[in-house]
């Protein structure tokens, strides 16, 4: 297991140079000089934009630059926002509970729901219910997420007032400081009457676009690995010896063809990460996705090349160990 | 296949397994609807897509209060018909799917097939750098690199494409690889082999046909995976830039006016829907059809 461990993360480092290289790359090859962008357009004398250029570095080769980042990096050091002055790391851990508390909240809605609906659906082979729920999930799976946020918006927030259309909380009525910047924690921490509830209010939509494509691929995953397990021999024996069908498909079949399923959960953290850009956009909800395409359009560059760094290292941090717990399940993998 | 024509039987028993699918033929048939729409888009919306009514800004669609048979689907903010700036959406995206699939298919086959071609340590050297160059892409979520990318190059229609195939080729090049590593074991390789065929011919003749079924199902949907990823771009304001009818920039003007004009922001995201549920579809039927080893189910 050692073994396998220390191959598998030897892999990602080569992976983590390369990650950083292109960032690297990609900064500089923006038009436009970062010292200019940071000075503004009224200009300001060549001693001080020297001054600057030497700030940051800027002045020295482009071999030692590099070599300067992966030593900043690997001290923690992801840069400094143009925009705001504030070191990256500190802006997006400030902005990332947010994140994992939709993204969470997707997944949970995810698994509840499609965990069962592909049991069933499976159980059910051929029938409407199958027919309508893989229907279904071809639907979600190309669902543009962007417009059905909007869709969700319009009806369940605008038109049926259900839900509140944007945000983490109500910020007039209730007011706390972040503890650990997940806000239903916070808000139940606060002890403020009905504050839990309008956070978890103001979860829901965004949580239910989120989870959208993430509840396809599971519904769908988990059918066709009940599917395949259905047909195995054990199956047939705790069928033959008499067991209801609630129980052989409930407790034989679904633990078995939980495996695969449990592996397409945690490979989802990349199509989270994505879709959390585009729900934080839609519901205003202060997130890093959110706070990415801002950095954008502010044009701070390095807060942009920071935040990729940081979002593809939790990916692949996740995705490593999604792989590792795999072996740890499956001695097939350990060993293949 | 290009000899299909002259020897119908393939092609036959491909049509028999794909026709089996309901979903699937309804799938093909909008899919060649909306194809029909972009080709003829000239002919067939009323209006130019960019043209302004100025006395008819965000008219309502027929079917709504206030709605006329003049403009089918409405107007948008700036007076312009819906319908045909749907009907040249189409045109764009189809065209933003079918260069992204294009372009990754080509180069995919390449870098694939490079990986597996060549023998010894330089051989192995060039699998291992370009399998690690995909597993970079494949491991940042596709979207923000999408986003880093045209954030680099700046936000217009043929960096979207240029992103959208450097998010998707890593999918080709396993995919070729994979396959072509499968075949390059098989009896047939080696009595080509010893029969003295070059390298350049073993991959391209002899190893790349057996590995097509594979990728055609990834191509078609590969197509569906790109209009959407490309909306996304165009919503957040990074893809087509206005005045271009692009589905997803559409949707983002129409934002404001999610309260007082829903139907500007329905329409452009159900031709989003329809389009990439049909070519996903029209997909799995083909995956089904192309090879049976492969069906989801």
């Amino acid at each position: 297991m050692l073994r396998f461990l220390l191959r598998r993360l030897a892999l990602t480092i080569p992976t983590f140079i390369a990650l950083m290289f292109v960032t690297f790359v990609a900064i500089r090859l923006v038009p436009g000089d970062p010292v200019e962008v940071r000075v503004g357009e009224r200009g300001i004398s060549p001693e001080r934009l020297a001054m600057f250029r030497h700030e940051l570095g800027l002045d020295q080769p482009v071999w030692k630059q590099f070599i300067d980042y992966g030593g900043q990096l690997l001290h923690g050091d992801f840069g400094t926002s143009l925009a705001t002055n504030q070191k990256v790391l500190t802006e997006f851990a400030a902005l990332f509970p947010a994140t994992i508390e939709l993204s969470l909240a997707g997944m949970l809605f995810a698994v509840l729901l499609g965990i069962p609906a592909g049991t069933l659906a499976a159980a059910k082979r051929g029938t409407w219910f199958d027919q309508t729920l893989m229907g279904l999930s071809v639907t979600g799976y190309s669902m543009p997420i962007f417009w059905w946020g909007l869709l969700l918006i319009m009806f369940v927030a605008e038109r049926w007032g259900l839900t509140p259309v944007s945000g983490r909380i109500d910020l007039i009525k209730f007011y706390f400081e972040p503890v650990t910047g997940f806000m239903v924690i916070d808000a139940w921490l606060s002890g403020q009457a009905g504050a839990v509830k309008d956070a978890l209010h103001h979860l829901v939509l965004p949580a239910i676009v989120l989870g959208t494509i993430p509840l396809a691929v599971i519904a769908r995953m988990t059918r066709s690995a009940m599917l395949e397990v259905l047909g195995e021999d054990y199956v047939r024996t705790a069928r033959a010896k008499g067991l209801p069908p609630r129980r052989v498909i409930g407790l034989h079949a679904l633990r078995n063809a939980l495996i695969p399923v449990v592996t397409i959960i945690g490979l989802q953290v990349g199509t989270l990460m994505a879709g959390a850009v585009l729900t934080e956009t839609i519901f205003s909800w202060p997130g890093v996705g959110k706070w990415l395409i801002e950095s954008i359009g502010r044009r701070d560059y390095p807060a942009l090349q920071g935040g990729v760094m940081l979002i593809s290292s939790i990916v692949i941090g996740v995705n490593l160990l999604v792989d590792l717990l795999y072996g740890l399940i499956n001695p097939r993998i350990r060993h293949g | 296949m290009a000899d299909l024509p002259r020897d119908e039987t393939p092609l036959r028993a491909f049509w028999a397994a794909f026709r089996e699918n309901r979903g699937a033929v309804i799938g093909l048939a909008v899919v060649m609807f909306i194809v029909a729409l972009a080709l003829l888009a000239d002919v067939v919306a009323p209006y130019s897509p960019n043209e302004q009514f100025r006395d008819a800004v965000r008219a309502a669609p027929v079917w709504a209060e206030g709605g006329s048979t003049r403009f089918l689907l409405g107007t948008d903010s700036l007076g312009r018909d819906m319908l045909s700036r749907l009907i040249h959406g189409a045109r764009i995206s189809l065209f933003i799917g079918l260069a992204v699939m294009g372009v990754s298919f080509v180069i995919g086959v390449l870098l694939g097939l490079a990986c597996v071609a060549f023998k010894g340590a330089v051989g192995q050297a060039i699998d291992v750098a370009i399998t690690r160059v995909m597993d970079l892409i494949m491991a940042v979520p596709s979207l923000v690199l999408a986003i880093l990318v045209v954030a680099v190059l700046g936000p217009n229609l043929v960096n979207t494409i240029v992103a959208v195939t450097i998010v998707y080729l890593p999918r080709y090049v396993r995919l070729v690889r994979a396959s072509a590593l499968a075949e390059l074991g098989k009896d047939y390789v080696i009595a080509a082999r010893v029969a003295g065929v070059g390298p350049a011919r073993l991959m391209f003749v002899t190893v790349l046909p057996n590995c097509l079924s594979p990728l055609i199902v990834q191509a078609a949907l590969g197509v569906s995976d790109a209009i959407l990823e490309a909306a996304a771009l165009g919503f957040l304001g990074l893809g087509a830039q206005p005045p271009t009818a692009e589905w997803g920039t559409m949707l983002a003007d129409a934002r404001e006016f999610i309260r007082s004009n829903p139907w500007l922001v329905t329409l452009p995201g159900l031709a989003i829907l329809v389009t990439v549920v049909s070519i996903n579809l029209a997909g799995d039927g083909l995956r089904d059809a192309l090879d049976p080893k492969m069906r989801r189910s």
